[in-house]
């Protein structure tokens, strides 16, 4: 009997894991809109608009909404090289910001939920950790 | 008010491609250079070809953090010792990371002797305001700044805590007996001078000896300031700028106690990188100071008289953001420009 005290514990360990609660989705866009203001705002703006021609907008974004994974790929891994967004033309590069799998997720709802943006999905940090460097654009 | 030229008698070459972030360069001759790529990675570049140095620490890349200058020993040729900046994020329980100085022995492309000299501290997961750059004195001093870590409430004010500072250690990272608050027995004893919010640009004064220093501000706080022992140099209790809301930082852009900046740009050119052209290369710049704009995409040339800026005018206007720029012993300007690599300044003859 003793000698299953440990596997006991290691299973009540993972349980507690499994059974984390989730952050609600209201929840994850308040962690992402701080993460907002520390890492995206100075190119994108507090009103997502970006800035014509040099940071692409994400507030009504087309290239957002098209493929969701295609931007955490970008947030994730950085990005560079040319994209249109809005029929515009962007050739800058964004590097990563070293934010982690849950930030990515919590600043994606945030996004995706703010100036008017409005969408079903509910990223997580789950769904982050899913997305590769060769994840197609 | 800025002026765009109507001639030049200039043009640039590109001297290593494909650099996202170049953040830091140190020049060692006209054909080898040593360049940090933001995300981690240190290049010698020999000829234009590039090879990534061996032997770094490991780098805490996050938000404005990452590696971030690199720097010669005055006596390099000797010696071979570099000096660095960079976020890590070791040696402490908080998560996060902060800047940090370390000095090594460059053989060919491996690092050897990697010394850690100074480390920030605490640990903090905010994205902003790392600084840094470094420069030596002729007294045997090395320089080096820490932005504000985005606690501009906390840190800059405060000499009991890293962060808002420039540091002078000794070259082997001692603390001189002559720092300004090696007598305060709760101050960080590395500390030089404070209240800066986030330095990315640092020469030393050909002619006066003095460190020269740029910061970003907040929105129409851009400042260059002369740095000079134990001076406070106010942020964020005066400023010259407001929040990027627009909302107003305090209304107070002057206090007795403390030090006016040598200049402050109004709009911001968010400025990286500061030299001063003192060769012969290039016709009527020398004695100019010279300042990357990441925000406007150009290189400032400022035209000092009698203390006095004079004179502003746009070089290699669009070219990128400007990271960085430093004078070569060639007496060349090199500039950092992201996504583009290193790129040197040509007169046309």
């Amino acid at each position: 009997m003793r000698i299953l005290i440990p596997f006991y514990l290691l299973f009540l360990s993972l349980l507690s894991i499994a059974l984390r609660p989730q952050k609600s989705k209201a929840e994850s866009i308040a962690a992402g809109q701080e993460i907002y203001q520390d890492f995206c705002v100075q190119c994108h703006l507090s009103n997502g608009e970006g800035v014509s021609g040099v940071f692409p907008p994400l507030k009504a974004s087309d290239y957002l909404f098209e493929d969701i994974n295609r931007s955490i790929k970008g947030i994730k891994y950085g990005l560079k090289g040319e994209i249109t967004v809005n029929d515009e033309n962007y050739d800058g590069v964004m590097v990563s910001q070293g934010l982690d799998n849950e930030e990515i997720a919590d600043v994606m709802n945030y996004i995706l939920n703010q100036w008017g943006n409005q969408s079903e999905e509910f990223i997580t940090p789950q769904q982050v950790a899913e997305v590769s460097k060769s994840t197609l654009n | 008010m800025i002026e765009t030229p109507t001639e030049t008698n200039y043009s640039y070459e590109v001297v290593v491609e494909g650099i996202d972030i170049p953040w830091g360069m140190a020049i060692i001759n006209s054909n080898e250079l040593l360049v940090t790529e933001k995300s981690g990675t240190l290049y010698y570049v020999k000829d234009g070809q590039k090879t990534a140095v061996k032997g770094l620490p490991d780098i805490y890349v996050r938000g404005q953090g990452g590696l971030l200058d690199v720097a010669l020993h005055p006596n390099f040729s000797k010696n071979n010792v570099i000096y660095m900046t960079m976020g890590i994020s070791a040696g402490e329980n908080e998560e996060g990371g902060n800047t940090a100085l370390y000095h090594a022995t460059l053989n060919g492309t491996e690092l050897s002797n990697v010394n850690l000299l100074y480390k920030a501290s605490p640990n903090s997961k905010k994205g902003q305001h790392w600084g840094s750059r470094i420069v030596f004195d002729q007294e045997g001093h090395v320089y080096f700044g820490v932005g504000d870590r985005g606690n501009r409430d906390v840190n800059p004010q405060d000499l009991t805590r890293d962060g808002g500072k420039i540091y002078r250690l000794n070259l082997d990272g001692s603390i001189p007996e002559d720092n300004p608050f090696v007598n305060n027995s709760e101050a960080k004893k590395a500390i030089f001078s404070y209240g800066h919010r986030n330095p990315q640009g640092m020469v030393i004064h050909p002619k006066t000896g003095q460190v020269w220093e740029n910061e970003h501000g907040p929105k129409g706080g851009d400042e260059i300031n002369i740095i000079k022992k134990g001076v406070n140099y106010g942020w964020p209790e005066i400023t010259y700028g407001v929040n990027y809301s627009g909302t107003p930082i305090t209304n107070k852009t002057s206090k007795p106690d403390m030090e006016q900046p040598f200049y402050y740009w109004v709009p911001s050119i968010a400025p990286s990188g500061m030299a001063f052209s003192t060769s012969g290369v290039y016709k009527k710049w020398k004695d100019n100071l010279f300042v990357g704009s990441l925000k406007f995409e150009y290189l400032e040339r400022i035209v000092i008289k009698r203390n006095k800026v004079v004179k502003r005018e746009k070089v290699l206007e669009k070219i990128g953001r400007v990271r960085n720029v430093v004078e070569g012993p060639d007496g060349y300007l090199y500039l950092g420009v992201e996504g583009k690599g290193i790129v040197k300044i040509v007169p046309e003859s």
